[in-house]
């Protein structure tokens, strides 16, 4: 029932995106449920449908524990719907980002992205390099041989992501990677992300419950209601000034966490 | 609805003001990066800070030994005196005898070691992997810790008789329980989002292993094999004790018994001293670099000793 319908990208100046080729979406949910525990089961998610066009920005945003992390943790393909399909497409992995960084300490920055390529298969003698050269995309160069414990919150984040970019899938699933940055570093590193996203034509995926952060980063924002999660609402970036959308949808956020209290 | 403002908005146009970002960029990593920790700290306070308060205290305890003889109180082939030990170490070592009998304990304790590592890890992996088998046999491993090794030697010489085989098979019951729990609990402390990052990068199955799981569990499993390794010498030493045989050889524990038959008592006591040292020097000289290694090159507290 909350099939969601795409809406066709507005009018609005013509933005530098790389042209999405035609065919598959990048990411195809169809009435994914999920849910935990067999007696009492505890619902998740219900009947989500979703579609994730290529080279789009999609920002999922939702309340604390509604489900957001375990959606993302499907289309990774960490854990099973227990209804519904997931297809994602291009056949490689999608990259995920997680909360925390995720990244493993006992590796320095670059050999980190080096593990990434050596699981995609990249021989031996060319992950040097190209390791350097995505460090270089976060403007981090220098943070080759730097211990994880070395690096500030916000370069972590940057080595997490060109860790995640060194898999070189074409959907790169994110999971309020910058929730736990300052508001400076955040705002650089949407800057940043938002420069990748363009240059690479990703299909990105970004869960927040930051609503101004969803408006700023993405073309399409869909809302994601809790307990169970499904989705409610959906905005494209062209739909109204920043300011407004921004307004409209923390008043739908305001409206879907007011109906949990009145219970 | 103006189009710049959806310009604005969009995260594809921002890409002209990246000279600006990467210049606050540059400003935020120089301010949030901890200062590079000053180089090595200079020899002469290393020394004084490190080696000069052990080496006080041994002073300090040979000076208590020599005054305790000095005062006669007990006669002298009770309590002889640093100087009598001294006297039977450098005997030992006219003799000829004193490294040929510490190599032949260091070379069973350290092959004895290496198998149950290789024993230790592959029996850690196997229960680490199979939930069942870990259910069944996880008690009587940590059973097994506890039991004090010696308690093996008798059982040991019906079956092996009085070789090598006896030694080696106690200082294995001793040690590969140690080594095992070691990797299962290093095993257990690995953070799940470690095993969920390596997952989506493609590490699952044996690679998984390879390059997420055991690198992670490396603290615990380096704590499990220092505690192998000082059940391993403590086993052999207890072996060495009770199976001595002209057939097996001269070590440690075997030159400790002999010096008690003969009450010859400044060879019990340097025979000790020798055991002694040689645990410490292995602690000392390998387990504690690897170690303060380890531990620095992920950030954890305890580097500093
Ligand atoms: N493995 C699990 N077993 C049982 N319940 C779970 C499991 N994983 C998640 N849940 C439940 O699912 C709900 C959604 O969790 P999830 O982590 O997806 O939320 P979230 O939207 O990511 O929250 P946050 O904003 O705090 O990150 C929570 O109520 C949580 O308790
Ligand atoms: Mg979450």
């Amino acid at each position: 029932m909350s099939e969601t319908v795409l809406r066709v990208p507005s009018g609005a100046p013509v933005r530098p995106v790389p042209a999405p080729p035609a065919g598959r979406p990048a990411v195809r949910l169809t009435r994914v449920s999920k849910w935990f525990g067999t007696a009492g089961r505890q619902t998740v998610l219900e009947d989500v449908s979703l579609t994730v066009r290529r080279g789009e920005f999609l920002c999922v945003l939702g309340a604390s524990g509604c489900g957001k992390s375990t959606l993302l943790n499907l289309v990774a393909g960490l854990d099973r719907p227990s209804a519904g399909d997931i297809d994602v497409s291009g056949g490689r992995r999608p990259a995920l980002m997680f909360q925390e960084h995720a990244l493993f300490p006992w590796l320095t920055a670059g050999r980190n992205i080096e593990l990434a390529l050596r699981l995609r298969g990249v021989p031996r003698r060319e992950r040097r390099e190209e390791a350097l050269r995505l460090l270089e995309l976060v403007r981090l160069k220098g943070a080759y041989g730097k211990r994880i414990h070395e690096l500030s919150g916000g370069m972590r984040q940057r080595v997490a992501l060109a860790r995640a970019l060194a898999q070189d899938g074409d959907v790169l699933l994110m999971d309020e990677p910058f929730a736990a940055l300052d508001a400076i570093t955040r705002d650089v590193l949407h800057e940043e992300l938002a420069r990748i996203w363009s240059e690479r034509g990703l299909s990105v995926v970004f869960v927040t419950h930051n609503v101004r952060e969803a408006v700023r980063l993405g073309r399409r924002v869909v809302l994601l209601s809790s307990r169970p999660g499904r989705i409610v609402g959906e905005w494209s970036a062209g739909d109204a000034p920043e300011a407004a959308l921004t307004a409209t949808i923390t008043d739908a956020l305001r409206k879907e966490i007011r109906r949990h209290g009145r219970r | 609805m103006g189009a710049g403002e959806t310009v604005e908005k969009n995260p594809g146009a921002v890409a002209d003001t990246g000279g600006e970002t990467a210049a606050v960029e540059a400003g935020l990593d120089a301010l949030e990066s901890p200062p590079r920790a000053a180089g090595r700290l200079p020899l002469g306070r290393v020394l004084r800070e490190k080696a000069l308060p052990p080496l006080a205290a041994a002073v300090l305890i040979l000076l208590l030994w020599q005054g305790a003889c000095a005062a006669h109180l007990k006669p002298d082939y009770l309590l002889p005196s640093p100087a009598d030990v001294w006297r039977a170490l450098s005997d030992q070592w006219y003799e000829g005898t004193l490294l040929s009998t510490v190599w032949n304990s260091v070379r069973r304790g350290a092959l004895g070691f290496a198998v149950a590592v290789g024993l230790g890890t592959a029996l850690g992996l196997l229960l680490s992997a199979m939930r069942t088998l870990r259910v069944a046999i996880g008690p009587v491993l940590s059973g097994l810790q506890s039991l004090p090794s010696v308690a093996w030697v008798p059982a040991a010489i019906v079956w092996f008789g009085l070789t090598d085989a006896t030694l080696y098979a106690v200082v294995l019951l001793g040690a590969v329980p140690s080594v095992a729990n070691g990797l299962l609990s290093g095993v257990d402390q690995v953070p799940p989002l470690y095993v969920r990052a390596g997952r989506t990068l493609g590490a699952t199955g044996v690679s998984g292993v390879r390059h997420v799981l055991l690198p992670a569990a490396l603290p615990g499993f380096l704590a499990g094999l220092k505690q192998g390794w000082a059940f391993s010498w403590r086993s052999l030493m207890a072996a060495e004790l009770i199976a001595s045989s002209p057939e097996l050889g001269l070590g440690l524990g075997q030159l400790l018994e002999s010096a008690r038959s003969y009450q010859d008592m400044a060879l019990v006591l340097a025979s000790i001293a020798e055991i002694l040292t040689v645990g410490v020097a292995v602690d000392l000289l390998l387990f504690a670099p690897v170690e303060r290694r380890v531990l620095r090159s992920r950030g954890l507290a305890g580097a500093r000793r």
